[in-house]
């Protein structure tokens, strides 16, 4: 019978969770709500995916009223897939963070940034398990406002001006995409996205639909960074709390991408045809602008979490690189890409925040000696260092091998040379940390490895990064049955 | 502080009573005509603020400590998420009223009367917060 409900749960528990959070007024007890309330939700997520998997969509009315005047919960492969990322990155910061967010928040502040992160994990399930257009947006603004709290909470004062930078884009981006679906909502009467699908078929005055899509593609291109709207993304990655970037990162951009699929493919796709439309060609341009120029951009930053951030920008210009490419076969590489740059980055993040904490410095010139004292740490960054660059093994691997191979499919070879040509900028800055890390003499006094709460999360996804560069089936065969089920529209 | 001015003093205290009254009433009539549980919210902070204004911060956190208002802000998303889970408790579906009283519509109105006063804790709290966060500036 609970099970059911698993979908409502799975945002309503978070949602509770950080309530509760915020009252609590005590760190620890905050932090083990907050944990425990990450692995039930991962656990939910898991077991969404598989029934999913083996049953098709799940549908779930809330307050019982009929979609599509109710807002239905739709879980299918391709959104079961991102619950399981952002729940199961959740589940594996948060034991993490007990001791980062020690050294990095005042110590009154540790609830609130407890039960923002709960909130954002709301924001973020919610935001992928919705099939209604405007829960969409409420569900993007609990996500935002709270994800603003957790960069605000940086330990340098910089980080206020960053999350205030957020905050304005964020808001513009927010804002354009819920005027988009008020001229989707003008032409159909309709906010629920299947219904959306089917009555788009039988509009006849297409303008407001495609002043709609402008203004969707605009505001979803702020919130996932896309190369000319990615201005708020490094400041807000480098002066966030360590536990923010890396949940952050790993998350939040990833939700708005998928939204970008959803409407483009489920919702448009059966009467605005993406390849037919001038998209692709500005979403290629785009993409390889952001693949080359913030590869170049990430060799010449000193701060490495500003290094890592702008990597970020042009990792995010692989998936959407494939998105612009189309076909099935892009749109699997994109999925595929979209999961595992999260792990890969949220494996880097966690590694360095523990540098930075016994290092005490966020330049990568104070790395020095980091290779000898920090081992663990050292070997965790060179493999998902690797990882990013793209090595055969390892997670970065897979996804550039689908998106090449895509490419190469629609007669772009060029785009495959640009794919691996970006990987060897990729070489450059991750190198520069190996440097640093080996070579540089040691700058600070005596530190040594981090703690084992600490290193245990880090290491589980360094080892996923390469679990899932030599085992493909879940990511690949899912996000191939996601990308088939996107692109076969909502019909289902 | 306006301690030693009667005028503003006096009218305060004869004009809080009724702005809590109003909100009350602006809160319950939510239903029916224009209202609820925003609007009746920031009333009550309203009066809180109009007390602030007359007396003073110090006089005011008295009445209204932080303390009490920091557990408010959070009170009311917890008491609009449990409606939410009361309806899974009566066997509907999350946020389902209907299953909250053997008549569904007297159901309905159950749902929106908690989920309202769940807004009006928020809100009134969530007002007040602000204001003594700009207020305590600079002390």
């Amino acid at each position: 019978m609970i099970a059911d409900h698993l979908p409502a749960l799975q945002v309503a528990i978070p949602l509770l969770a950080a309530g509760i959070c915020a009252m609590l007024r005590r760190s620890v007890p905050a932090w083990a709500l907050a944990t425990a309330t990450s692995l039930v939700a991962a656990a939910i997520s898991a077991w969404l995916l598989a029934r999913a998997a083996s049953g098709g969509p799940i549908s779930y009315r809330l307050g019982s009223w009929e979609p599509p005047w109710g807002i239905e919960y739709r879980v299918d492969e391709a959104n079961a897939l991102l619950l399981l990322l952002v729940a199961g990155i959740g589940a594996v910061v948060m034991p993490y963070a007990r001791r980062s967010v020690a050294r990095e928040i005042a110590e009154e502040s540790h609830p609130w940034f407890y039960a923002s992160y709960l909130l954002c994990l709301t924001g973020l399930l919610g935001m992928s398990i919705t099939a209604d257009a405007f829960n969409v947006f409420v569900f993007m603004e609990v996500a935002s406002l709270s994800s603003y709290v957790l960069i605000a909470l940086g330990r340098d004062r910089k980080a206020l001006f960053a999350a205030y930078q957020y905050l304005i884009l964020g808001t513009v981006g927010a804002t354009f995409f819920i005027i988009g679906v008020g001229f989707l909502y003008v032409v159909t009467g309709t906010l629920n996205m299947v219904d959306l699908a089917a009555r788009l078929a039988t509009v006849e005055d297409v303008r407001p639909v495609v002043v709609g899509i402008a203004f969707l593609s605009v505001g979803l291109g702020l919130k996932l960074a896309l190369f000319p709207l990615h201005y708020w993304l490094p400041n807000a990655y480098a002066y966030a709390p360590t536990v923010g970037t890396a949940f952050l990162a790993a998350t939040a951009t990833k939700v708005a991408i998928y939204l970008l699929l959803r409407f483009f493919f489920t919702v448009l796709g059966p009467s605005f045809p993406f390849a037919a439309s001038p998209i692709p060609a500005i979403w290629i341009a785009l993409s390889v602008a952001a693949i080359i120029l913030a590869s170049i951009a990430a060799i010449h930053q000193a701060g490495i979490k500003r290094m890592l951030a702008y990597s970020s920008v042009a990792q995010i210009g692989y998936i959407t690189l494939g998105i612009g490419i189309g076909s099935e076969a892009g749109l699997t590489g994109a999925i595929v890409h979209l999961f595992n740059h999260a792990v890969m980055k949220g494996a880097l993040f966690l590694l360095v925040g523990g540098a930075i904490l016994r290092g005490g410095d966020m330049n990568i010139d104070a790395l020095g000696g980091l290779a000898r004292r920090m081992p663990a740490t050292f070997a965790g960054i060179v493999i998902a260092g690797l990882s990013l660059i793209g090595v055969p093994g390892t997670v970065g691997f897979v996804g550039k091998w689908l998106l090449a191979s895509a490419a190469i499919e629609q007669g772009q070879l060029w785009l495959a040379f640009a794919i691996v040509g970006a990987s060897a900028l990729a070489v450059v800055y991750v190198w520069r940390i190996v440097e640093a890390a080996c070579f540089r003499p040691p700058s600070t006094e005596e530190f040594a490895e981090m703690p084992i709460s600490m290193l245990m999360p880090a290491w589980i996804l360094t080892a996923l990064c390469i679990y899932f560069g030599l085992d493909t089936s879940l990511t690949v065969e899912v996000a191939g049955r996601a990308a088939a089920l996107l692109i076969g529209g909502a019909a289902t | 502080m306006m301690h030693r001015e009667v005028i503003p003093r006096v009218v305060a205290k004869l004009l809080i009573p009724f702005l809590l009254l109003y909100a009350l009433y602006v809160q319950f009539h939510g239903e029916l005509g224009p209202g609820g549980g925003f609007q009746a919210g920031v009333i009550v902070a309203a009066a809180v603020i109009l007390y602030a204004l007359i007396f003073g911060l110090a006089d005011v956190k008295r009445i209204v400590p932080l303390r009490l208002v920091e557990i408010l802000v959070p009170l009311g998303v917890v008491l609009y998420a449990g409606v939410g889970f009361a309806g899974l408790a009566a066997g509907g579906n999350f946020l389902d009223y209907f299953v909250l009283d053997p008549d569904p519509v007297h159901g309905q109105e159950r749902g929106i009367f908690w989920v309202e006063v769940g807004v009006l804790v928020t809100v009134s709290s969530t007002m007040t917060a602000i204001y003594y966060a700009f207020a305590g500036r600079g002390r």
